[in-house]
């Protein structure tokens, strides 16, 4: 399968797919450079979240770079950098 | 002289009959059935057929979407329990220490439905495609470890595993726990497997009725009994310690958990007598109480002419031939495993507190039981205190005594 991008508009809909939206936060707000952890999501939700982009984009996500990527915005560069 | 008793000043009831405690405890005392075809999964084919579900609960309703991807419907329902009963404690984040609260449950399978579906996706897809969430959501220890998340509660916590008995065995382990120093457990239990794996293990049980009459399936002490219905559902129970209760003002309690002893039956042919008449006198003499303070018996009622047989006789070895009340009011809604004893610990509470004892539907006692049942009706009387028994797959006997609080006592 060819390497996907994805925006900050599908990376909403997979984090709320795979791991819903804590309660008081705004995930259609400004959270480009918000720390998933003031997100309300943890490792577990980020690794549910890497394994959906796999299946759906074909991307594969190296776990290593998975968790220092505190921030939507880095998230999707490590995802869009193929 | 033994510590004071703990009081229980919450509760929390999700059952078949009943969502939210006044729901069910209305429900209970009119004697409304709630056993139905299974309808969370087609089990035409398979030989139980009938279950007790709570079919009107929308966890979305109830809960944030955070805990929906990572929890299994029977923690949805414990999670709800548990906003429940804190609420009716009136106990929320800022009551206490976080390191004074703990939660200690029951459980005999866990999140089977999610570990079901998890299981499915590893066979037919491939390991990428298991949700993270199954580390922990089939387990267990799942609902008190996410009531402990969602709630702050930081103190001892723990889960106990011995099927039925372990709604009681929970309150006891809570119960030590408050005597080593701990403010406030959540305790109690909620339970449920209604999907196929859960069903399959249920059945290797051959304890599950195959019966297709909602009204004649579940007849514990009845000459017809053959087996019991599998149920979901329980209640979440806040138990404190009495002094500190009353130190963070704490409303007035249910009451309090008395007495409680637990036994282990020999090897099934030793010849040996079945152990829980000594766990009922000995949850007597736990709660310094005689046989004749007792103002009813909630029966662990398995419904197999053995269990029954070994269970009337033991009341009736304590407590003396028919001199009792013993009721079953989980006729009504089935057997929900680790969920029931918790929630017969509710029901009595509730009795306690209205002096009304809740029915056994739909059975007619047979005469070889030298109890007296509670059957049909509710049966308006002053109600004291209350014994509960549960019993559990493999030789697990417990029974909790249930007592009124001494007003006096309490100022």
């Amino acid at each position: 399968m060819l390497h996907q991008s994805i925006e900050l508009q599908d990376l909403r809909r997979l984090l709320q797919e795979s791991a819903g939206t804590e309660q008081g936060v705004d995930i259609d707000g400004e959270i480009l450079d918000t720390e998933f952890d003031d997100l309300g999501y943890d490792s577990l939700a980020l690794m549910e979240t890497a394994a959906k982009i796999t299946q759906e984009y074909g991307i594969p996500i190296d776990e290593d770079a998975l968790a220092v990527a505190t921030t939507p915005r880095l998230l999707l560069n490590l995802v869009n950098s193929g | 002289m033994t510590a004071a008793a703990p009081v229980v000043t919450g509760i929390g009831v999700v059952a078949p009959n009943g969502l939210g405690t006044s729901e069910y405890w209305a429900a209970t005392c009119a004697g409304t059935s709630a056993i139905r075809e299974v309808r969370r999964f087609d089990a035409a084919q398979y030989p139980s057929r009938l279950a007790g579900e709570v079919t009107d609960f929308e966890a979305a309703d109830h809960l944030p979407s955070r805990l929906l991807p990572q929890t299994d419907h029977m923690t949805r329902l414990a999670l709800t329990a548990a906003d429940w009963a804190l609420a009716d404690a009136e106990v929320d984040r800022e009551t206490l220490s976080p390191f004074d609260k703990g939660v200690i449950t029951a459980s005999s399978a866990g999140g089977f439905e999610f570990g079901q579906r998890e299981l499915e996706k590893l066979w037919s897809q491939g390991s990428e495609y298991v949700s993270a969430y199954q580390s922990f959501a089939w387990f267990y220890a799942v609902n008190t470890g996410q009531i402990s998340i969602r709630n702050e509660l930081k103190g001892p916590s723990g889960v106990l595993v011995t099927d039925q008995a372990g709604g009681l065995d929970a309150i006891a382990q809570a119960r030590r726990q408050l005597r080593r120093g701990s403010s406030l457990i959540v305790s109690g239990g909620v339970d449920g497997s209604i999907c196929p794996w859960g069903w399959v293990a249920q059945l290797t049980s051959r304890r599950l009725s195959t019966s297709d009459d909602p009204a004649t399936a579940y007849l514990p002490f009845d000459a017809r009994a053959a087996g019991h219905v599998p149920a979901e559902g329980g209640a979440i129970l806040i138990m404190e310690d009495a002094a500190a209760a009353r130190e963070r003002g704490a409303g007035e309690s249910y009451g309090e958990i008395a007495g409680y002893a637990a036994t282990f039956d020999p090897k099934p042919g030793s010849g040996r007598e079945p152990t829980l008449r000594r766990a009922i006198e000995q949850a007597l003499s736990d709660a310094e109480m005689d046989a004749d303070e007792v103002d009813v018996v909630f029966a662990d009622a398995a419904a197999t002419p053995d269990l029954d047989q070994t269970e009337a006789d033991a009341i009736a070895a304590v407590f003396g031939e028919r001199a009792v009340p013993v009721t079953a009011p989980k006729t009504m809604v089935g057997r929900m495993y680790a969920g029931a004893a918790a929630l017969d610990v509710a029901a009595a509470l509730l009795a306690i507190r209205d002096g009304v004892i809740p029915p056994t539907t739909n059975v007619r006692p047979a005469r070889r039981y030298p109890i007296e049942m509670v059957i049909g009706e509710p049966c308006r009387t002053p109600v004291r205190a209350a014994v509960v028994i549960a019993r559990g797959h493999g030789g697990f006997n417990s029974v909790v005594v249930v007592r009124a609080v001494n007003r006096k006592e309490e100022r």
